[in-house]
């Protein structure tokens, strides 16, 4: 049972990491034999606008999500602090968890229709304000904010949980000491609480960074990687280019790319990391 | 030098009272915001709901009408004749619990192994294991695709289950919880004649119910609503699991019959809500324990 457990995560984990490097060294459409390229496929995707576009989509992206999550989520979680009542605290808690149990996917679909330019409810109260017909799936900006949106409205719960268990760990003695002191709230949390969390805030800014960089499900959904290829990110066009045109070796070697990158982010995490995940 | 000036200035009675109203205040405004806020998270799921029970003539009718006021139900009869919605449904019940069922037994078994019995070169396969948890499934796509359709799987729902039966995440977690017990408990069985097997059956794996709980239901959140391998794996969609088939089915529809596709959304979301109601604790928990992966 251990052997065939470990022997599907060599064969479908390992395996595959190995594959991954020998596949962006070949040049192979899964039909004709593969033929060996050396580097080629590398020295072709640096000089390839999409996949440079892609990159810096993906990064904009991630940038956007995580920063947006950490301080709403770290202001609902503040805000949450001020209660003692385990009730109301676990009703929010509730609140904010909800999304993360729709599949990213489904809610895609669900805020295509909120955001269509014509019909969409959004764009109807924004009417009511007098900003009418904003183009939010069919622009650049419109599109980036919209996934933005999905992504933050869904993965809020999640540092909403990792900061307020983080600020309940805070001692109380020394939050009582600097009130004692006539800190105010504003200066309490930026010279004691903020601080005393900075290993959260750090670990919540790089797991959102790395499931940021993965992001799929919501521009498939929702643009196609569109309009022109303003949300196509690193793993749309990893799926364009193997599953779409059948060019395995390519997409391997932006695979590999954006590999290295996460392996870099999941390093960072782990060292900062091991300070908050043992604690409990 | 501020902070006595503050701390006098706290200690009047007229400063006090200033400090108790801000306090108030200060509270009644906390409220408003995360009640604000937990209503809007909220409202995209309540306008879905609202909307799935309107008759798709009147679905965009402005302003929109946020409570089902004269619900109507044919949308819920109509999503199944629109697309094989049963068929879906059944696909992802099968897959989710075929993977939920076999990584708790995999999990379990190797987790135990890994910190109660010691064998030749167990840290170092160990630490194989805790590195492939980093591994983000995106990456690997292109090979893991190649082997299954090596395997002559392409297009069948144990493409979906076999690559993920050996999990990682779980080893890690039921080792982490196994390493906490006593081993004085299986010694004194083994005493009284068990086997190996037998301890971990009737001795440990009964006391790892919490960290199992909080296992399957990660699981079942994540390959429910799992959309990136089904749409690359599965081509028919007599084999499509409920997230695919609902984006086949908007993509068919287009802007049109919006509140079907809602009903479908709605009932895809169904027992996730069940299963969130009965363990909500474990998965909370395990959201924290869960980020690791």
């Amino acid at each position: 049972m251990i052997a065939a457990s470990l022997a599907v995560i060599v064969i479908f984990t390992l395996a595959p990491i190995v594959a991954s490097v020998l596949l962006s060294l070949v040049s192979w459409d899964a039909i004709s034999p593969p033929t060996f390229v050396g580097l080629g496929n590398y020295e072709r995707l640096l000089q390839d606008q999409a996949v440079i576009r892609s990159f810096w989509v993906t990064i904009k992206l991630a940038a956007m999500i995580v920063a947006a999550q950490v301080v709403i989520g770290l202001g609902l979680a503040l805000l949450v602090q001020r209660f003692r009542s385990t009730f109301l605290r676990g009703l929010f808690r509730t609140a904010f968890f909800l999304p993360l149990l729709v599949s990213a996917a489904s809610i895609s679909i669900v805020f295509t229709y909120l955001f269509n330019d014509k019909f969409g409810v959004v764009n109807y109260y924004l009417g009511l304000v007098g900003m009418s017909g904003v183009s939010w799936l069919g622009s650049e900006a419109g599109a980036t904010a919209t996934i933005v949106m999905v992504a933050v409205w869904q993965q809020l719960g999640f540092v909403f949980i990792l900061f307020v268990a983080a600020l309940s760990s805070i001692p109380r003695d020394v939050l009582e000491a600097v009130a004692m002191d006539g800190a105010g709230p504003i200066r309490t949390f930026f010279a004691v609480k903020l601080p005393l969390i900075s290993p959260t805030v750090f670990f919540a800014a790089v797991i959102g960074l790395i499931n940021a960089l993965q992001l799929f499900d919501q521009p498939w959904v929702m643009t196609k990687g569109g309009p022109g290829d303003a949300t196509t990110t690193t793993v749309i066009l990893i799926y364009q280019a193997a599953f779409q045109n059948l060019q395995f070796g390519y997409g391997s070697a932006i695979s590999v790319v954006l590999f290295v990158l996460l392996m870099i982010l999941t390093w960072l995490q782990f060292v900062a990391g091991r300070k908050w995940v043992f604690y409990a | 030098m501020t902070s006595t000036v503050l701390s006098s200035r706290a200690k009047t009675p007229s400063g006090l009272r200033a400090r108790v109203a801000a306090r108030i205040a200060g509270r009644i405004l906390a409220v408003v915001a995360l009640v604000a806020s937990a209503v809007l998270v909220a409202l995209p799921i309540v306008w879905a709901i609202s909307t799935s029970l309107r008759t798709p003539a009147t679905s965009y009718d402005q302003p929109p009408a946020w409570l089902p006021t004269d619900p109507v139900w044919t949308n819920y009869s109509a999503v199944f004749t629109a697309v094989p919605l049963l068929t879906f449904f059944i696909n992802s019940v099968v897959v989710t619990g075929l993977i939920v069922v076999l990584q708790l037994i995999t999990s379990t078994m190797s987790g135990y192994a890994f910190a109660m019995v010691r064998f030749r070169g167990r840290n170092a396969i160990f630490a194989m294991v805790l590195a492939t948890l980093m591994v983000p499934a995106q990456t690997t796509i292109i090979p893991v695709y190649i082997i299954i359709s090596r395997l002559g799987l392409v297009d069948s729902r144990a493409s979906l289950v076999l690559p993920v039966i050996g999990g990682a995440f779980g080893t890690f977690l039921m080792r982490q919880y196994f390493l906490q017990m006593p081993r004085e408990l299986g010694e004194a069985a083994r005493v009284d004649g068990a086997g190996p097997f037998r301890v971990f059956r009737q001795i440990y794996a009964p006391l790892a119910m919490a960290p199992m709980a909080t296992l399957a239901v990660l699981n079942f959140s994540a390959y429910w609503n799992e959309f990136f391998r089904p749409l690359i794996f599965l081509q028919d969609s007599s084999n499509f699991t409920l997230p695919l088939g609902l984006v086949t089915l908007q993509g068919n529809f287009g802007t049109g019959s919006v509140s079907i596709v809602l009903a479908g959304i709605v009932l895809a979301l169904l027992p996730s809500i069940v299963v969130f109601a009965f363990t909500q604790k474990y998965l909370v928990e395990g959201v924290a324990v869960g980020s690791f992966r």
